[in-house]
C-alpha cells in the first residue's frame, strides 16, 4: 500500500487530538506492542537506559498510566487535568517501505484547577504501516527545557 | 511564630515530643532561622566526587539557601566555596557544571582566584594601595565553607567554622552509604547522568518525613501500584513480570509487610526503614553480578553486603539514599512552601550494566515529574501545605507507636510503622536550630 504524505500528516494531527480529547483507549490502539514512549531528561540525550529519562515506557507502562487516570482513588487526578496540543505541520523525514519517520514541533498546555503550564517540544515519531494501517512503533518527545525543574506533568505531551 | 525575634525557647516550644507545631512547615520566620542556624550547624550533602573527577572541574549547588561551588583543587582535594565574588557579590559559576582550569575568574571585573578560593589577582591593583581593602574579608578571596568531608565519594559540608565533627554527626548511620558503595565490586560509585529535578510547592521537611512513612504507600499509591497489579492479573499473571510490576507493585504490600520491615534510628536525626527486608528485597538476580562480587569480597562477605536491603535511609537534615538502588534524593529548601527535589543515580563500578538500567528505571518510574507514583506523593504534600493554613488545629500528630521514654541519643530498632524517625528528626531539628541561638527570651 502506498501511504501519502497527507495520510501521515493527518495521522500525527489525529493522535494529538486523541490525547487532547482524552480518547486514551483509541490512542493506545495506535501503538505496536513493542513500542517505547521516550521523553529524555537531557538535551540531545542518546541513551534511554543507563541514564535517567523523564519517561521511557513500554506498552504495559503506557496502559497503566492511562488506566490510572480514570481510577477511583487517583488522588492527583481529582479533579482531572486537561491538555491541549498546538502542532506545526509535521516534517515527513523518511518513508522506506513501511517505515516512516516524522518530526513535529508542538506547544503543549496542561492545566488543573488554577494552574496551567506551557511546554515547547519536538515529537519524533517512528511509524510503521501494518495491515494498511499506520501504527506508532516508537515516539520520542524532546522538551525544549527538559533539564528544568518541573512540577507534576500528569498527561501526555 | 509570635515573636519577631525568635530564640531558642521559642524554637524548642514548636516540638512537644509527640506533636509538632504547623509553623515549622508554614512560617517564613522559622524557615529563615532554619537557613541561618540548622543548615549552618549541620553537615549537609553537597555532591559526589565523581561529579568533579578532574582538577578544575566544578559543580554548583545549594546548602540550604546558600549558593556553593564544589571544585577539584590543583592538589586533587575537593573544596566547597561560597559562590560569590568577594568584590561585588557576582556569582562566580553560573552553569551547573564545568571546568575552570587552574583558577576562577569573575566575569564582572576579572578578580581571579585559585580553586581553593585564595585571591590570585585584581586588575589595576594600585587603585587599592593605601585603601582599607587589605583590612577586610573582601581581600581574602572566595570564602570556603566551614568544613568539608568526603565519605566513600559523598561530599558533605558544614557552613559553620566550628561545630559538631563529621563522625560524631553521622555515627553508625554511615553504614547505609557504606553498603551502597560496597555493592560495587570495586567499592566505588560514579554518578550516572544529571538528576531528575522535580519542584514541590511544599515544605522540605514533609518530603524528608515521607521517606520513613510506611503507612502511606498502600493508600496514596493504590492508583499506580494497585492498577499495575490488576492489569497484570488481567493479562494472566505472566512471568517474568513486566518491569513496572517489579518496581511499582511492592508499594501495595500490606501493613504487616511494612510493620515487619522495621525502622532503625540513630542519633542526630538519621534513620532508615527496611531493617529486616524491604520493597527492594525481591528484585530479580542479574547474571554475572554475584560472581563479580564474590571475586572481590569472597562469597561470605558478598552475601552479607547483598543481604542488606535497607529501603530509605534519611541523613538529617535533607537527603535520602537507597542502597539497593544506588539512588540519592536531595530535598533542597527554596522557601517555607517550596522544595526542589533532585534525584541522582549512581553506577556501581565494575558491576553489570543491567543494574544501572534498573536503577535508572526506578528513578524515572517513581521520582520523575512525569511519574505516576510521584504525582500522588506531591498531591499529598501540597494538600498538607494548604491544609496547614487552617487555624482549626495548630498541631501535627507524630504519635504513632510512641513509647513513654524514647531516647534519641541511642540507636533503636522498632516496628516498621513507627513514627519514631519523625520524632528523632525533630529532636535533632531543635538541637541544631538552637545550638547557635541565644537561650533566653
Amino acid at each position: 500500500m502506498n501511504i501519502s504524505n497527507d495520510q501521515i500528516i493527518d495521522f500525527i494531527y489525529a493522535e494529538a487530538r486523541m490525547l487532547d480529547e482524552q480518547r486514551f483507549e483509541e490512542w493506545l490502539a495506535l501503538w505496536l506492542d513493542d513500542g517505547y514512549y521516550w521523553m529524555p531528561l537531557d538535551y540531545q540525550q542518546t541513551d534511554p537506559l543507563l541514564v535517567t529519562s523523564l519517561m521511557y515506557e513500554d506498552y504495559f507502562m503506557l496502559r497503566l498510566r492511562v488506566q490510572r487516570l480514570t481510577g477511583a482513588r487517583t488522588f492527583s487526578q481529582k479533579p482531572k487535568s486537561r491538555c491541549n496540543h498546538v502542532i506545526q505541520r509535521p516534517f515527513v523525514d523518511e518513508i522506506n517501505d513501511n517505515n516512516i519517520k516524522t518530526v513535529t514541533s508542538m506547544h503543549y498546555v496542561e492545566t488543573r484547577m488554577d494552574d496551567q503550564f506551557l511546554l515547547a517540544l519536538t515529537a519524533t515519531h517512528e511509524l510503521r504501516v501494518v495491515d494498511d494501517k499506520i501504527r506508532i512503533a516508537n515516539k520520542r518527545v524532546d522538551l525544549l527545557n527538559s533539564d528544568a525543574a518541573f512540577g507534576s506533568i500528569q498527561l501526555l505531551p | 511564630m509570635q515573636s519577631n525575634t525568635p530564640n531558642a525557647s521559642h524554637i524548642a516550644a514548636l516540638f512537644k515530643g509527640d506533636q509538632v507545631h504547623r509553623d515549622v512547615y508554614t512560617s517564613d520566620a522559622v524557615y529563615r532561622l532554619e537557613m541561618r542556624h540548622l543548615f549552618v550547624n549541620a553537615w549537609v550533602f553537597v555532591g559526589h566526587d565523581s561529579q568533579t573527577p578532574n582538577k578544575g572541574d566544578y559543580y554548583t549547588t545549594h546548602i540550604g539557601d546558600q549558593p556553593v561551588i564544589q571544585v577539584r583543587h590543583s592538589d586533587g582535594e575537593i573544596k566547597v566555596l561560597h559562590n560569590r565574588c568577594p568584590h561585588k557579590g557576582t556569582k562566580i559559576a553560573i552553569d551547573r557544571e564545568g571546568n575552570t582550569g587552574k583558577f576562577f575568574r569573575c566575569p564582572y571585573h576579572a578578580w581571579s582566584f585559585k580553586t581553593d578560593g585564595c585571591l590570585l589577582a585584581i586588575p589595576l591593583k594600585k587603585g587599592y594601595v593605601d585603601t582599607p581593602l587589605k583590612n577586610t574579608e573582601n581581600v581574602k578571596g572566595i570564602k570556603p565553607v566551614g568544613a568539608v568531608h568526603v565519605h566513600r565519594g559523598f561530599v558533605f559540608a558544614r557552613l559553620a567554622d566550628d561545630g559538631i565533627g563529621f563522625d560524631e554527626f553521622f555515627g553508625d548511620s554511615l553504614s547505609s552509604i557504606d553498603n551502597m558503595a560496597d555493592r560495587s565490586p570495586a567499592g566505588r560509585l560514579e554518578v550516572a547522568g544529571p538528576p531528575l529535578r522535580y519542584m514541590h510547592q511544599c515544605n522540605w521537611k514533609m518530603l524528608v518525613e515521607n521517606q520513613t512513612d510506611t503507612c502511606h504507600p498502600m493508600v496514596a499509591h493504590e492508583s499506580s501500584a494497585g492498577t499495575a497489579i490488576s492489569i497484570w492479573e488481567e493479562m494472566g499473571s505472566p512471568e517474568p513480570r513486566p518491569a513496572a510490576m517489579q518496581i511499582i507493585a511492592p508499594f501495595m504490600s500490606p501493613y504487616e509487610f511494612f510493620e515487619e520491615m522495621g525502622i532503625r534510628t540513630w542519633p542526630n536525626g538519621h534513620g532508615h526503614t527496611g531493617v529486616n527486608h524491604s520493597i527492594h528485597s525481591d528484585y530479580s538476580a542479574i547474571p554475572g553480578y554475584f560472581e563479580a562480587m564474590t571475586k572481590s569480597y569472597g562469597e561470605e562477605r558478598a552475601k552479607e553486603i547483598l543481604d542488606e536491603n535497607r529501603h530509605n535511609t534519611v541523613y538529617f537534615p535533607n537527603i535520602m539514599v537507597k542502597g539497593p538502588i544506588q539512588q540519592l534524593r536531595n530535598f533542597i529548601p527554596m522557601g517555607p512552601n517550596k522544595t526542589l527535589v533532585e534525584s541522582y543515580i549512581y553506577r556501581l563500578v565494575d558491576a553489570p550494566d543491567e543494574l544501572l538500567a534498573r536503577t535508572a528505571m526506578y528513578n524515572r518510574m517513581i521520582n520523575a515529574p512525569t511519574s505516576i507514583v510521584g504525582h500522588d506523593d506531591l498531591e499529598m504534600y501540597e494538600r498538607a501545605q494548604e491544609g496547614l493554613m487552617s487555624d482549626g488545629l495548630e498541631w501535627v500528630s507524630i504519635q504513632r507507636l510512641m513509647t513513654d521514654k524514647e531516647d534519641y541519643s541511642a540507636e533503636a530498632i522498632e516496628n516498621g510503622t513507627t513514627e519514631r524517625q519523625m520524632r528523632n528528626q525533630f529532636d535533632a531539628w531543635v538541637k541544631f536550630m538552637t545550638v547557635s541561638m541565644d537561650a533566653t527570651a
